[in-house]
């Protein structure tokens, strides 16, 4: 079945800088620079990478970044306990807006 | 998305010996088969080194790696020579007579003793006696639970008295994902071995007596760089099991045997050579293990690597015995390579 996302477009994804090149090196440059070991190591970027690669649920992201979580020496249970973080950020975020919906039901409520 | 290596099953090392026999053979075949390479995603490893201006050829050579064997008391799924349990293929008392008297013959700087688990060759302790001494660093390649249960602890001894460095094998500091590669309970007796070297001085600072660890990826990914892996691992096993060593070696899964297998019936072995391939690094070239290692089979036979005897690859290109090798490879000959090469090319590469 066809579909809008191939598992073999991600390794293209550098082709994007055809088209403008000065500001894909400007991306490409940054992201690079972003997964260097820093203050956090390069398991603990690609950990974060994976949680919110499953928030803007991407799948090419998905797919790079259960790889390289398991390249840097993460294991299943990290990497789940990773998309927990990212879904209790997500389900709370809906759930804090709940102030909002109590705030307005409040104010024309009697 | 390409199939988790952890959705695999577990406790594999049983159900697959007995294919192994017949399978081996099928194996074999289809591995010389050019038909076979031709389908393989990637171009031949000859054209890629071309293609960048590098020939693959023996550098002086200054180490001896002895295969003592196929037995092994595991069945590791990522291992490329299918050693294990069931296996017969076991170096005998002549051949380890004529591989002493060959290393005599030669000033190597290492002994590097494998297997297998080389523990279960009977005539082990004879051979570290005998070689202990020939050689400034004389290694001994552990799974760790062939030492388990004290077991070996007499070996452990000579080991300790000969100075023998220590190579282990530790793929990960996650118990699932090591037993996933190596088979259920070998975790904790790999634990309990390296507690077991600890407390003889093993690893300790300034006891002279060198434990390092190897760890091979749990699955179809590249290894973590090193350092950063040796970092981690120094700091948990430490910290939770007060467990120290020296150093630790990340080594890329070879696409032969049992993994080669795996990578076949999961299929994943596209996007792995694929990988491999596009992880080629020419700078690896220069300190590939291949350019400086005689590599001995258990039935006496000599090979550039121990990949390349997994691959049936002899050295020069023609089968020759160990008691039949007049002298060492000169510099300059070239070495067999294949498709499994780019293992060795990917990355930092494997030294």
């Amino acid at each position: 079945m066809d579909t809008y996302y191939h598992p073999q477009d991600l390794p293209k994804f550098e082709e994007i800088g055809e088209e403008a090149p000065e500001l894909a090196k400007k991306f490409f440059d940054y992201y690079a620079a972003v997964f260097v070991e820093g203050e956090l190591t390069e398991r603990e970027k690609a950990l974060i990478a994976l949680a919110v690669a499953h928030t803007v649920q991407c799948p090419y992201c998905i797919d790079a970044y259960s790889q390289t979580c398991l390249e840097k020496g993460s294991n299943l249970a990290e990497m789940t306990e990773a998309i927990h973080v990212a879904t209790a950020i997500r389900g709370g975020s809906s759930l804090v807006h709940g102030v909002q919906m109590r705030n307005i039901a409040k104010k024309i409520s009697l | 998305m390409a199939e988790s290596p952890l959705t695999i099953h577990k406790n594999f090392s049983d159900i697959i010996q007995n294919k192994e026999k017949m399978e081996r053979t099928a194996q074999a075949l289809s591995r010389t088969s050019k038909t076979a390479e031709n389908k393989l995603p990637v171009e031949p490893f000859g054209q890629t080194l071309a293609k960048h201006g590098l020939n693959l050829t023996r550098g002086n050579t200054t180490a001896l790696q002895i295969n003592v064997g196929l037995l092994c008391n595991q069945a590791c799924r990522h291992c490329h020579l299918e050693a294990g349990p069931n296996s017969e293929e076991v170096m005998n008392r002549e051949t380890v007579d004529q591989v002493v008297a060959f290393a005599q013959r030669f000033p190597f700087e290492i002994i590097d003793i494998t297997g297998g688990a080389p523990e279960m060759n009977p005539n082990l302790v004879d051979m570290i006696e005998r070689l202990s001494g020939m050689a400034p660093r004389l290694m001994l390649r552990s799974n760790l639970t062939a030492l388990a249960n004290g077991e070996r602890d007499y070996l452990v001894e000579v080991c300790k008295e000969r100075r023998v460095v220590i190579v282990a094998s530790f793929p990960s500091l996650n118990e699932a994902q090591a037993e996933s590669q190596r088979g259920r309970g070998v975790f904790q007796k790999s634990i309990d071995v390296l507690r077991k070297l600890n407390a003889l001085g093993y690893g300790q600072p300034d006891s002279g007596l060198e434990l390092n660890l190897v760890s091979n990826p749990t699955g179809a990914f590249l290894p973590s760089s090193q350092e950063q892996l040796e970092k981690r691992f120094c700091h948990v096993l430490k910290d939770k099991w007060g467990i120290v060593f020296n150093k630790l070696f990340s080594f890329a899964n070879m696409p032969l045997g049992r993994f080669r297998r795996w990578l076949e019936q999961s299929g994943n072995l596209e996007r792995y050579l694929q990988k491999l391939a596009t992880s080629f690094n020419p700078c690896a070239l220069e300190g590939l293990m291949c350019r400086s290692i005689v590599s001995v089979s258990w039935d006496g036979y000599v090979f550039d690597c121990d990949f390349n005897q997994a691959a049936g690859l002899y050295m020069g290109g023609k089968k020759t015995h160990i008691s039949e090798l007049q002298q060492l490879p000169e510099a300059g000959e070239p070495i067999a390579v294949s498709h499994h090469c780019y293992t060795c090319m990917a990355g930092a590469g494997f030294t």
